[in-house]
């Protein structure tokens, strides 16, 4: 009973360390596509934020450093994507593809640079810290190993993520500026004939994207693992972007679908360390199955952003 | 006289043709910027690059290997995009086509011919189902296709990494499938080359001989004909006609009587098969051999950057593939000779990709151009 307590734990504590880049990643592209600008660069920005946070962290020793810098890189791509798609209506896939190409070549271009010519850093001196260690260990109030060490004694990040989910919640529905990010997501032009500028709350949130997507590499670079590598984001940017419109571009429902690619994450490695006769890679398969199946089942549910990937152009209204 | 130049250059400028070839310039441009300030020279590192694709006749061969696969996927890419669909699956749908092309060239004992069109048809279907699975699903419960074909290109993913731990398939341990017959092989000369007059024939000819040391294939005579197929479905076809309306304006052709959601399982059926053949070309001509995947390849992604950069076309995917294989290869080079970080190409990619998504700026610029030279 004991030892099943403490898998399903293990299993938990896995899937939240796992989802948790997702989910900033994801928050990212719930906060551009509110607003109607599609972000497929995510990736990219995702793959740009976890060298720089590596890189980062790595120079000035201190982790935070690293997830500020990261957050920041990915903006500065985002101010890019924003660039070609809010003022000069480039189509929003083709410039994400692009900010994809150039935010993997960035990356890897700089890491050759400042690190001896390899696509990956050193090892991070410090890693993003465990804030709530203090409670767990001998003597303490939990003990090591334990059910609650296994969930609860994660990478502050993780909290991060959570918290953000919260905040990201709060201010789409709750405050004046998350009312104005839906309704330029879904009708610009009454939006602008208020007098409030469709272009620069569709820059914000997309650099805001960026900012996530960015902390979201970081959150794999500087916590999940202690440096970055140029396999180390594979696909996670396109994954969160799925689970954004699995979770109908709502923060609370990209948080859950997040959840469940981490939670597939988490049983596959505890399956592996278990030994357990099922390939992981069948496995590893089932989440993007039942997506596919839910998104399926779910038709006529989900409705993105009315305005979602039109160009807004001032001067034709 | 000068009434002739200025509506030329106007339809330079206006037509895609024109807009691309500025876009290009500016990738170069922007990565001979990164590289000096990356404290390179930024001319040394593309003479470098320009020897590493045309100085031997070998390096040639490889450029044209490495833009064989890109050249399909772009034209998987492009077909797609002409019926207004976004195919990202052009990975996953190589995947496939890999699959079932390592497995049909090892699984069957068939005359060569008969054993590569065995391989290639598989293949085909194989890309055919993942991508028309795409369409359908957008189709009838109007899934987008971007977030279907992400998906199904990570089940293609780990479905490959699942059949080469398979033991029929391949030995235990060791991440690799067996190695495909040599009938099912595209390789050209391949048995001659090992001959004792074959390798005697590479000594005495330098250029001849140079190409025939690296894997030359009949990759790339495919992907001309697949150029040309695409060219004739789309422009020759009531087909692509249907395909081409669709894509242009869906409202008007469901009231024109074409049956966009038909068109649309039609156009990823073609497209995903398209891919496919990417994915057995590249084991039948290249690796002989499928093998554990640590991440995606990338052939499908860069098929989206040969399309968009290609203009969507055939001819354009073509060009553009060759473009993108000689920047690969020849941008390889950079690292040993000089220690530029090769991947100043990734960017150039992204940045063409960029300023051939913004015709808008590019016009703009110009305009402020001329203004300043009239001033």
């Amino acid at each position: 009973m004991e030892a099943l307590i403490k898998d399903i734990g293990f299993i938990i504590g896995t899937t939240l360390m796992y989802s948790t880049p997702l989910i900033f990643t994801s928050l990212g592209g719930v906060v551009t596509e509110r607003s109607g600008v599609i972000n497929i660069g995510l990736e990219g920005m995702m793959f740009f934020g976890a060298f720089v946070g590596a890189a980062v962290a790595y120079y000035s020793q201190n982790p935070w450093w690293g997830f500020v810098s990261a957050g920041l890189g990915g903006a500065l791509l985002g101010l890019i994507h924003a660039i070609a798609c809010v003022t000069f209506a480039a189509e929003q896939i083709v410039s994400g593809i692009a900010i994809n190409f150039l935010g993997s070549g960035l990356a890897l271009f700089l890491s050759r640079l400042f690190f001896d010519g390899a696509t990956q850093t050193l090892t991070i001196p410090k890693k993003i810290p465990l804030p709530f260690s203090f409670l767990f260990g001998e003597g303490k109030l939990f003990k090591t190993a334990g059910f609650m060490d296994l969930v609860f004694n994660r990478f502050a990040t993780v909290y991060l993520a959570f918290l953000l989910v919260a905040v990201v919640w709060f201010v789409l529905y709750k405050t004046k500026i998350g009312m104005r990010v839906q309704a330029v997501g879904e009708h610009p032009e009454a939006v602008d004939t208020l007098g409030i500028s469709v272009y620069k709350i569709r820059y914000g949130a997309v650099m805001m994207s960026g900012l996530f997507a960015g902390f979201g590499g970081a959150a794999m670079s500087i916590a999940v693992v202690s440096r970055f590598s140029n396999t180390l984001i594979s696909g996670h940017g396109f994954i969160a972007l799925a689970a954004m419109i699995f979770g109908k571009w709502k923060p609370q429902g990209a948080m859950l679908a997040c959840l469940l690619f981490g939670g597939a994450k988490g049983v596959e490695i505890f399956l592996g360390a278990k030994g357990f006769p099922v390939p992981s890679s069948l496995l590893a398969m089932l989440p993007y199955i039942l997506t596919i199946i839910v998104l399926v089942g779910i038709v006529g549910k989900t409705t993105p952003p009315a305005a979602i990937g039109k160009i807004f152009d001032k001067t034709n209204s | 006289m000068n009434l002739d130049r200025e509506a030329l250059k106007s339809k330079f400028l206006n037509g895609s043709l024109g807009l691309t070839l500025i876009s290009i310039a500016l990738g170069f441009l922007l990565g001979a910027l990164i590289l000096l300030m990356a404290g390179f020279n930024p001319l040394e590192a593309y003479w470098v690059i320009l020897k590493g694709i045309f100085s031997r006749s070998k390096y040639v061969s490889y450029v044209i290997i490495y833009a064989t696969p890109l050249i399909i996927t772009g034209l998987s890419v492009a077909f797609a995009l002409r019926t207004g669909l976004f195919n990202i699956g052009a990975e996953g749908q190589y995947i496939v086509g890999a699959i079932m092309a390592a497995a049909a060239g090892y699984f069957f004992k068939l005359p060569l011919i008969l054993h590569v069109t065995l391989a290639v048809g598989l293949a085909v279907i194989a890309g055919a189902i993942w991508g028309g699975l795409a369409g359908y699903i957008k189709a009838r419960f109007g899934v987008h296709e971007v977030i279907s074909t992400i998906m199904l290109n990570w089940i293609a993913l780990y479905l490959s990494n699942f059949v080469v731990t398979l033991s029929a398939f391949g030995s235990q341990g060791t991440g690799k499938s067996y190695a495909i017959q040599s009938t099912a092989r595209i390789n050209l000369l391949s048995d001659w080359k090992i001959s004792e007059a074959g390798i005697e024939f590479i000594r005495n000819h330098k250029i001849l001989g140079d190409i025939l040391k690296t894997p030359v294939n009949a990759g790339f005579i495919f992907a001309i004909l697949l150029a040309v197929l695409v060219w004739y479905i789309l422009n020759k076809t009531t087909l692509g006609y249907e395909l081409r309306a669709v894509g242009f304006n869906p409202h008007a052709a469901e009231a024109g009587g074409i049956n966009v959601k038909k068109s649309m399982v039609y156009s990823m059926v073609i497209s995903g098969g398209l891919a496919g053949i990417a994915g057995a070309l590249q084991v039948l001509g290249v690796s002989h051999r499928i093998a554990k995947l640590a991440a995606m390849e990338g052939y499908g992604f860069d098929g989206i950057a040969v399309s968009l950069i290609g203009n969507n076309t055939g001819a354009g995917s073509v060009l553009a593939g060759l473009l993108f294989g000689s920047l690969k290869y020849g941008g390889s080079k950079i690292q040993d000779a000089m220690q530029a970080p090769t991947e100043v190409i990734n960017i150039m990619i992204g940045t063409i990709i960029l300023f051939v998504a913004m015709p808008k700026l590019i016009r703009l610029i110009l305009t402020i151009l001329e203004k300043r030279a009239k001033n």
